[in-house]
């Protein structure tokens, strides 16, 4: 439940039931991986060996365009993104 | 022209160069089938047949001007390709198969799209797909399951199901798709197709709805290997916009030198049907015959492939779906379905405090013992022969409610994601069920080029490749 809120996830109450089951037995069989040794292993977080990866920093000349950036919503206002409110007005 | 469509790339620029047939025939003969079949298959989300007309107005127009110097110059020309639809097209609407981008119209392609268009290749639609990538058996889809040509009341395997049912009931020449774990392979594998996982870091990953970015990897399905390779030719190489990008110099093939093909102990114990056994038992006297030497070697660490790919794969799904939020473009959070639901919040919970270190972290050493066995057994052979899949086909319905049993369909595909090898699929057989029944082969980073010459060997002397579906 509290999983689900950290995403922003609604989860309904039958939802809670049926993820906890499930979700429950994928992490007991996950929890295999306790009995490989891993002491003096480094963690892999990629497999291309690559290394700081650098490019000149210049623009291509085909960005984004302001009119094709905001093409994905409907709500816009003078060229802006209309975002849901984060603060309540105080009442006082 | 007749009522069968080209086989292959070769075939069908042939005949457009001959004036067989014009690439507008083509695409009717294509969008004809679509037609007729897409409604019990349910492959394609979105058919562009206006762009798909357009384009072969063009092709023939190239034709007419250029004659034979055309293939040169666009060496995919006419080939008609369908994208998984988590490809990013300019201006054609792309879903991921979910809700939340049910009315995404994007405004820059993926590279590969346009890498392809560029080399000719002509776009009929996109593709169905487990949404997000999320799924084995292409059922997870919001836009309805996928069934397999075969038999539809089996699963076409997942996630890239549209792209192998496509190429398998002649809906597209060339299906474009990403393999997470297996999402390419086990497709093309129960779908009788070929399916190619690239190195990880060959082909950009640009424009492509993102699963888990350090195991993604950009490939394609089609009838046969050659045509695979070309494809692979086009897509492969840095892009200035994908920095896990690599030109690889890939290693010369040597004629002279005896090639071996190691038999992983591991992928053919219990869990494997013995159908599927019995069939790649086949495969490996085939090679032998081919004066190849076969190798009985262990990967003893892969059995926890899945649970590594369970703590990596959600954590990096948890944070990549992070930034649906339905402000910028697409609809709220609330339209995930159960799977991405599920994923979200396994991955937050393997990267919250407190469980990082005994899931995720441990996860990532785990790969690396997996990785290290890799490269140990790389020593001793060229490439690695093994199933795709434990089972043939599955019933649609089977696996839905046990999350954990459809995980492990893809026990043996899990090695080539965690550890960034290339591996193809191919198709060698039908079971007694007459659903179709493959093999894949494993190599090392940038082998691309061996085990297309593996594949090529098999399917010279074998005709599965070029069997059709009743439909």
């Amino acid at each position: 439940m509290h999983v689900a809120k950290l995403a922003n996830l609604h989860v309904s109450k039958d939802e809670v039931e049926k993820f906890k089951r499930q979700l429950g037995e994928v992490i007991s069989y996950i929890e295999e991986l306790g009995q490989v040794d891993t002491s003096g292993v480094e963690a892999t977080s990629q497999t291309t060996g690559l290394e700081n990866v650098y490019r000149e920093d210049k623009t291509s000349g085909c960005e984004l365009k302001q009119e094709d950036a905001l093409s994905g919503t409907d709500e816009t206002h003078n060229g802006y993104f209309v975002v849901p409110a984060l603060l309540k007005k105080s009442s006082m | 022209m007749g009522n069968t469509l080209p086989n292959n790339i070769n075939e069908l620029q042939k005949g457009l160069l001959n004036k067989k047939f014009s690439a507008v025939e083509i695409v009717e003969k294509y969008l004809a089938r679509i037609r007729s079949y897409d409604k019990k298959l349910n492959a394609f989300i979105t058919v562009t047949d206006e762009l798909a007309y357009e384009q072969a107005k063009r092709t023939d127009k190239l034709i007419r001007g250029l004659s034979n110097r055309v293939i040169k110059q666009y060496p995919l020309l006419g080939v008609v390709v369908a994208h998984k639809d988590l490809f990013l097209t300019k201006g054609i609407r792309t879903t991921a198969a979910s809700s939340v981008l049910r009315d995404y119209v994007p405004a820059y392609s993926a590279t590969v799209v346009e890498r392809l268009e560029k080399a000719g290749a002509i776009i009929i639609g996109k593709l169905n797909c487990d949404a997000w990538a999320h799924g084995s058996s292409g059922e997870n889809s919001d836009f309805g399951a996928t069934k397999n040509p075969w038999n539809s009341e089996y699963v076409p395997g997942g996630s890239s199901s549209g792209s192998g049912v496509s190429v398998a009931a002649g809906m597209a020449l060339v299906a474009t798709g990403t393999d997470t774990c297996g999402s390419i392979r086990l497709p093309a594998n129960y779908c009788g197709v070929v399916g190619l996982k690239p190195t990880y870091g060959s082909v950009s990953r640009y424009g492509v709805v993102a699963m888990a970015s350090s195991l993604d990897s950009i490939g394609h399905m089609a009838r046969t290997v050659e045509d695979g390779e070309k494809v692979y030719g086009i897509t492969k190489g840095e892009d200035g916009k994908d920095a896990t990008l690599k030109n690889s110099s890939y290693p010369k093939l040597q004629t002279s030198k005896k090639i071996t093909l190691g038999v992983v102990r591991e992928f053919f114990g219990d869990g494997l049907d013995g159908e599927v056994k019995k069939n790649i038992e086949g495969v490996i006297e085939f090679y032998k015959k081919q004066d190849i030497e076969i190798v009985e070697v262990s990967l003893p660490s892969s059995k926890y492939g899945i649970s590594v790919y369970y703590i990596i794969q959600p954590a990096e799904v948890s944070s990549n779906l992070a930034r649906y939020d339905g402000v910028r473009y697409g609809n709220s959070r609330s339209m995930f379905g159960d799977e991405a639901k599920r994923r979200i919040m396994l991955g937050n919970y393997v990267l919250s405090a407190g469980y990082w270190d005994a899931y995720y972290l441990k996860a990532m050493k785990v790969r690396s013992v997996i990785i290290n066995e890799v490269n140990e057994v790389f020593e001793k052979v060229d490439a690695l022969i093994a199933p795709v899949a434990p089972t043939p086909p599955f019933r649609l319905g089977e696996r839905t409610d046990d999350p954990l049993k459809m995980y492990l369909t893809d026990i043996y595909a899990a090695v080539a994601n965690l550890s960034g090898i290339p591996s193809l699929a191919v198709p060698s057989g039908f079971s007694k069920k007459g659903l179709p029944l493959g093999f894949q082969l494993m190599g090392q980073r940038f082998s691309e080029p061996l085990l297309f010459k593996l594949g090529k060997l098999y399917q010279k002397e074998t005709d599965w490749h070029l069997k059709q579906p009743d439909l």
